[in-house]
């Protein structure tokens, strides 16, 4: 009887997000949801083999056309690992939206990864390739607004109506 | 309901991604596809034309290729595995992309190279070295230092780069690439049949010129 009662709590706060929550974890949703159309976008460029006309950008063939770009062994394009995670953070940012308060945790750690993946690309393109493309330049800085979101992101509220 | 939404708005997103990305690539692929079967043309007269193996090899390879565009670079090493191990006849053309800022000197420096009987050499060395010149600000420096490589006159080496014939040459080829429809690079001919876009890796590129061979050969 106790643990019913717990269950219900806990899927009443579940369910009722801060207004705050809820206006965070929508725009972190939109700005995955520009990330994963972006990526989405360079996968299919890839897959069809389409670098040369990337952006109209030597820089960015060059980049997206390297070693670098493909998962070793597996022989995927990068850029679809990053539509995975551009859409596991959508998906978690929009549970949190809703209050799904572990998917604010899993919310955190994708992004997390996907700013640690962010910088080893941008050392590579500094470094190793020395040319930057523009759309992982643009996608770096939407990993770096998702993180600045997850450090500055509201404490977990719930409203218990 | 409102338990069930972002379940929906998940689901729903997933949905128009997969959707959005089918329609996406095979609309470039058709974009990609370029021309299906390639006309036989007489070469204008004076023109080169870059060939390796047997004029009359059962299987011919003709590829309109940018020595700056990553994906020719990829192909360039199996396309000469490809020819040494089926004798296959390889024709190069020079489809310099406007996108790349040093293709066309690249593409003249080849040219230049193969008035002194070093195209190919010059050819695998552009490729090999593709990720060092293409972002060279002084690019023809880098060509200088390789046609010295190869042994050739450097002097005749940089007029030839600059000359008239060299640049009418690689207009020739790209006039004629795309008077058959060729816009992309690698866009590559079996027989003077077009190899779809996503064959043009070097994992496929092996089983597609073993089935030219087989088409190719007489049926007994």
């Amino acid at each position: 009887m106790k643990s019913a009662s717990k269950d219900q709590a806990a899927a009443r706060s579940t369910m009722n997000p801060s207004r705050a929550q809820t206006i965070f974890y929508s725009s972190a949703a939109l700005i995955a949801l520009v990330g994963l159309a972006e990526a989405t976008y360079l996968t299919v460029m890839f897959l069809s083999g389409e670098t040369a006309v990337c952006g109209g950008s030597a820089d960015c063939a060059l980049v997206l056309g390297s070693a670098y770009a493909v998962v070793p062994l597996v022989k995927i394009p990068v850029a679809s690992l990053g539509a995975l995670a551009y859409f596991s953070a959508f998906s978690f940012a929009t549970f949190a939206a809703f209050g799904y308060s572990s998917a604010q945790r899993f919310f955190a750690w994708t992004v997390i990864a996907m700013f640690c993946m962010t910088l080893w690309l941008l050392f590579v393109q500094a470094f190793r390739l020395h040319a930057f493309c523009k759309y992982c330049l643009f996608s770096a800085a939407l990993v770096f607004l998702l993180s600045g979101l997850v450090v500055a992101r509201p404490v977990t509220e719930t409203q218990n109506n | 309901m409102k338990r069930y939404l972002p379940f929906i708005i998940v689901i729903l997103v997933a949905l128009l991604v997969l959707g959005g990305g089918t329609f996406l690539y095979r609309s470039k692929l058709s974009t990609n596809a370029g021309p299906k079967v390639l006309k036989p043309e007489a070469e204008p007269s004076g023109t080169l034309v870059h060939a390796l193996g047997p004029a009359n090899a059962p299987v011919t390879l003709e590829e309109f290729g940018d020595f700056q565009c990553p994906p020719c670079g990829k192909l360039s090493e199996p396309i000469n595995q490809l020819q040494k191990q089926y004798n296959l006849r390889v024709i190069y053309r020079q489809f310099p992309l406007a996108v790349h800022k040093n293709a066309k000197d690249a593409a003249y420096a080849a040219e230049a190279a193969g008035r002194q009987g070093r195209f190919w050499q010059m050819h695998d060395l552009l490729f090999r070295e593709q990720a060092v010149w293409s972002q060279s600000t002084d690019a023809r420096a880098l060509f200088s230092a390789y046609a010295g490589m190869l042994q050739l006159d450097l002097n005749r080496f940089k007029q030839d780069m600059d000359s008239g014939e060299v640049q009418q040459q690689v207009e020739v080829d790209q006039h004629r690439g795309a008077a058959i429809g060729v816009k992309n690079t690698p866009t590559i001919f079996l027989n003077n049949e077009a190899i779809p876009t996503d064959q043009l890796n070097p994992s496929l590129l092996p089983g597609v010129v073993e089935a030219a061979l087989k088409k190719s050969k007489p049926s007994s």
